[in-house]
C-alpha cells in the first residue's frame, strides 16, 4: 500500500503557502494517477463483469425459478435429498486431503529448487511446468493406463514380487486422489517457490552467525517468511479442486462423486438449469465462507499480494 | 431466381434433367458406422424408391430436436433417438403423430412402437465375460453375475439406473413380463436396490460411455460386465478373449420419428414407413450387428442363419430377453436417477 503523499512537513524553510501550494499539487497527481490506472483497468473490468459476474448472478437468478414461478425447490432438494450433502462432502474431503499432500509433497521441492544455482533451477522449474503445457485429459488417461489392474505400476510390483494381486489404484477414491494431486502440484510449487526465493539470504545467515543451528534457522526465519506463498499455493489448490470434473469422472470409476460433475448431469442430461445453477451457487458459497473464515485466521489478501 | 437458373444449368450441362423435380428430404442420427449402415440399408433404398434425394445430419439426443421445435426453425424431417428420448419427445409434445395406416406394425413388439415413433434397431445389453478367466464353467444369465463365490472376479456395470434395475428384479426371480409391473410400485423399486445392494461391494467400476466399458473389456480390468452387444462385438474382432451370450439380456431400442413442424410432413411419412418395412430393415444385420425391430425381417430371406444367431433380435434371441420399456423410463428418469446416486454415494 503506498501511503497517499501528504504536505512535505520536513521542509520548514518554505512559506506556508509554497508549502500548501505543492501539497494542492501533489492532491491532484495522485488523483490523475488514480484516474489513469481505473482507465488502464477498465478494460479487465468490464470483461470481469461481462463474463464472471453477470453470469454468475443470472446463475443465481436461474437458481430461483422453477417453471415460471419463484421458488426455493432447487435449494430444498439439496437439503432433503442425502445425495447431494453427500458429494458435498466427498468434494471437500477431496479438495482437503489433495491441497494437504500437495503442500506435504510440493513445500519441500520448491525449497530445494529455490537452494539450487543455475541453470539447474531452471531447468527444475521447467520440469515443474511441463505437465501444465500437456492436457489435462491425456495426463488423466495417462494415469488410468499406469494404474489400472493390468497397468505398468501393478506389473512392476508384481514382477518385483513385491505383492501377490494387483493392487486397486484406480477407480476408487485412492486413484482420483493421485489423478487430481499429480495436476494439482505445479500450483503449489509455484507461489512458494517464489515466496521462498525472495526472502533475502542475508536473513538466514545471520541467523547462522548468531548461533541457529540449520533446523532452527529454517523454522524461525525461513519457514514463517515463506509461509503466504505457501498459503496462497493451498487456496489455489483447494478452490481449483473443488471444481474438478474430468478428474474424478475418469479416474473414480463411478464410484466418486463430486459437486461438478451433479451440475453437468443436472444441465446436460435433463436441462434442468434450475437444479444445476442451486448447486454452484452452494459451491459458491460454501467456498466463499472458507475463505472468510481463513481470512479471520491469516490475512488472504497479504497471502495474495505476497509481503508488503 | 439466380439460383433456380444455376441449378437449371447445371442440370443440362450434366445431363440430369429429372434431379429437378426430386425432392428433398433430411434424415438425422447418430453418425459413425451406424448411419453409415443405415445410408446402405434403408436410405439409398428409399430414395430409388421414392425419386428424393436425402439431406443427412447428426444428433447427440432430444436436446437438439427441442431447441429445432421450441425455435421455431425446424430444418430437420426423420430423426433416429435412444429409447428414452423417443418417449421423451413425444410426452414433450416435439414429434408429428405417425400414421399407422401408411406404416405396418406387423412382427413389432407391442413395446418398440408408440403414437409419435416407431422402433428402428435393437441393441441389447449383455453380460460379456473374460474366456481367459472363466475357462470351463461360463457365466450364463445375471444370476451367475451376482453369484461372486461361484464366479470370483472383478466386475462392472452401467452407472445409470437403466437396465440395473431390470437385471437386478430378474436376479430376484421376478419373471420378465412382469418386471415393470413390479417396478411400478414403491416397494418394487426398493426390492431391485435391495438386491443391488449385495453385487455393489463387488463393482470395481461403474461405466460410464460405451466406449468406456469397451475399454474395460479389452484391457481385463474386470472379468465380466453388463456391455452392448455391438461394443463388444468389436473389442471381440479386435483380439479381445471374451464372449457374451443372449440369454437374460436387455433389449433397448432406437427409433425413428418425425419432427414437430417438419416441412415434408407427408413425404417424411411414407419414407418412414418403407424404412421400418421387413424387406429394408432386413438390410441392417448385412452392415451393422444391430437387430431388426420386426420378426418379419427374419423370414425375408435375406439374413443367414449365421447372421440370425449373432442378431440381438432374432425371434431365437428375442425370446430369451427383455424389451425395455421406454415409456417407463421418460416417466420416472429423473426422479430414479436422484435414487441412483443417492444409493451409489452411500
Amino acid at each position: 500500500m503506498n501511503p497517499v503523499p501528504t504536505a512535505p512537513e520536513a521542509v520548514p524553510a518554505l512559506a506556508p503557502a509554497a508549502a500548501e501550494e505543492t501539497a494542492a499539487a501533489l492532491a491532484r497527481d495522485a488523483r490523475r494517477e488514480r484516474r489513469a490506472a481505473l482507465a488502464l483497468a477498465l478494460p479487465a473490468l468490464l470483461l470481469v463483469g461481462l463474463v464472471a459476474l453477470l453470469p454468475t448472478l443470472w446463475l443465481f437468478g436461474l437458481s430461483l425459478v422453477e417453471g415460471e414461478s419463484l421458488s426455493l425447490a432447487h435449494y430444498r432438494r439439496l437439503i432433503e435429498e442425502e445425495s447431494y450433502r453427500r458429494i458435498f462432502w466427498t468434494t471437500f474431503e477431496i479438495a482437503a486431503v489433495v491441497t494437504l499432500l500437495a503442500a506435504v509433497l510440493g513445500y519441500p521441492l520448491a525449497y530445494w529448487l529455490s537452494r539450487l544455482s543455475e541453470p539447474w533451477a531452471g531447468l527444475g522449474l521447467v520440469l515443474v511446468l511441463v505437465p501444465f503445457w500437456t492436457s489435462l485429459l491425456v495426463r488423466t488417461y495417462a494415469w488410468l493406463v499406469l494404474l489400472q489392474r493390468r497397468g505398468l505400476v501393478n506389473q512392476w510390483l508384481l514382477a518385483l514380487g513385491l505383492i501377490e494381486e494387483p493392487l486397486r489404484l484406480v477407480h476408487n477414491w485412492t486413484g482420483t486422489v493421485i489423478g487430481m494431486l499429480h495436476i494439482l502440484l505445479p500450483f503449489l510449487v509455484l507461489p512458494t517457490y517464489a515466496s521462498l526465493k525472495a526472502i533475502d539470504p542475508a536473513y538466514p545467515a545471520a541467523a547462522a552467525s548468531l548461533g541457529a543451528s540449520p533446523v532452527k534457522a529454517f523454522w524461525t526465519v525461513l519457514f514463517p517468511l515463506s509461509l503466504p506463498g505457501l498459503l496462497a499455493g493451498c487456496l489455489l489448490v483447494f478452490v481449483l479442486a473443488l471444481g474438478f470434473y474430468v478428474t474424478p469422472a475418469i479416474l473414480g470409476g463411478g464410484r466418486v462423486l463430486m459437486v461438478a460433475m451433479k451440475v453437468q448431469e443436472n444441465a446436460g442430461l435433463y436441462l434442468d438449469w434450475g437444479a444445476a445453477s442451486a448447486l454452484a451457487v452452494v459451491l459458491l458459497l460454501a467456498t466463499l465462507v472458507i475463505f472468510a473464515l481463513l481470512a479471520r485466521l491469516v490475512p488472504i489478501e497479504r497471502l495474495l499480494v505476497g509481503r508488503s | 431466381m439466380h439460383r433456380t437458373l444455376l441449378a437449371a444449368a447445371a442440370a443440362l450441362a450434366l445431363g440430369v434433367g429429372p434431379a429437378l423435380a426430386q425432392q428433398k428430404l433430411g434424415f438425422t442420427s447418430f453418425g459413425g458406422a451406424y448411419q453409415e449402415a443405415q445410408r446402405k440399408a434403408l436410405l439409398e433404398p428409399v430414395a430409388k424408391e421414392l425419386g428424393i434425394t436425402w439431406v443427412e445430419d447428426t444428433l447427440t439426443g432430444i436436446a437438439e430436436v427441442r431447441a429445432q421445435v421450441r425455435a421455431g426453425a425446424v430444418s430437420w424431417d426423420i430423426v433416429d433417438l435412444g429409447l428414452a428420448d423417443c418417449a421423451a419427445a413425444q410426452s414433450e409434445g416435439l414429434l408429428e403423430p405417425l400414421d399407422y395406416s401408411l406404416i405396418s406394425t406387423e412382427g413389432f413388439d407391442k413395446m418398440a412402437f408408440d403414437t409419435h415413433w416407431i422402433g428402428i434397431i435393437y441393441y441389447s445389453t449383455v453380460l460379456g465375460y473374460s474366456t481367459e478367466k472363466y475357462k470351463d464353467k461360463k457365466p450364463r444369465g445375471w444370476k451367475d453375475f451376482w453369484d461372486v463365490e461361484g464366479f470370483p472376479g472383478a466386475r462392472s456395470l452401467r452407472d445409470y439406473p437403466t437396465p440395473n434395475l431390470e437385471i437386478a428384479l430378474l436376479v430376484d426371480g421376478v419373471p420378465k413380463d412382469q418386471i415393470y409391473r413390479v417396478l411400478a410400485t414403491e416397494e418394487g423399486i426398493a426390492r431391485a436396490f435391495e438386491k443391488l445392494d449385495a453385487i455393489k461391494p463387488h463393482i470395481t467400476v461403474w461405466w460410464k460411455s460405451g466406449a468406456q466399458s469397451a475399454q474395460l473389456a479389452k484391457d481385463g480390468e474386470v472379468d465380466m460386465l453388463s456391455i452392448w452387444n455391438g461394443r463388444l462385438d468389436t473389442v471381440i474382432k479386435d483380439g479381445a478373449k471374451a464372449a457374451y451370450s443372449y440369454d437374460d439380456g436387455i433389449l433397448s431400442l432406437d427409433c425413428l420419428a418425425i419432427v414437430k413442424g417438419s416441412k415434408n410432413k407427408d413425404l417424411a411419412m411414407k419414407a418412414l414407413a418403407r424404412m421400418v418395412a421387413p424387406d429394408l430393415q432386413a438390410n441392417m444385420p448385412l452392415y451393422i450387428n444391430y437387430g431388426p425391430t420386426t420378426a418379419k425381417a427374419f423370414e425375408t430371406g435375406k439374413i443367414t442363419p449365421e447372421m440370425a444367431r449373432i442378431s440381438p433380435s432374432s425371434p431365437e434371441n428375442a425370446a430369451k430377453q427383455l424389451v425395455i420399456d421406454a415409456r417407463f423410463w421418460a416417466a420416472n428418469r429423473q426422479k430414479l436417477q436422484e435414487r441412483w446416486d443417492s444409493w451409489k454415494t452411500r
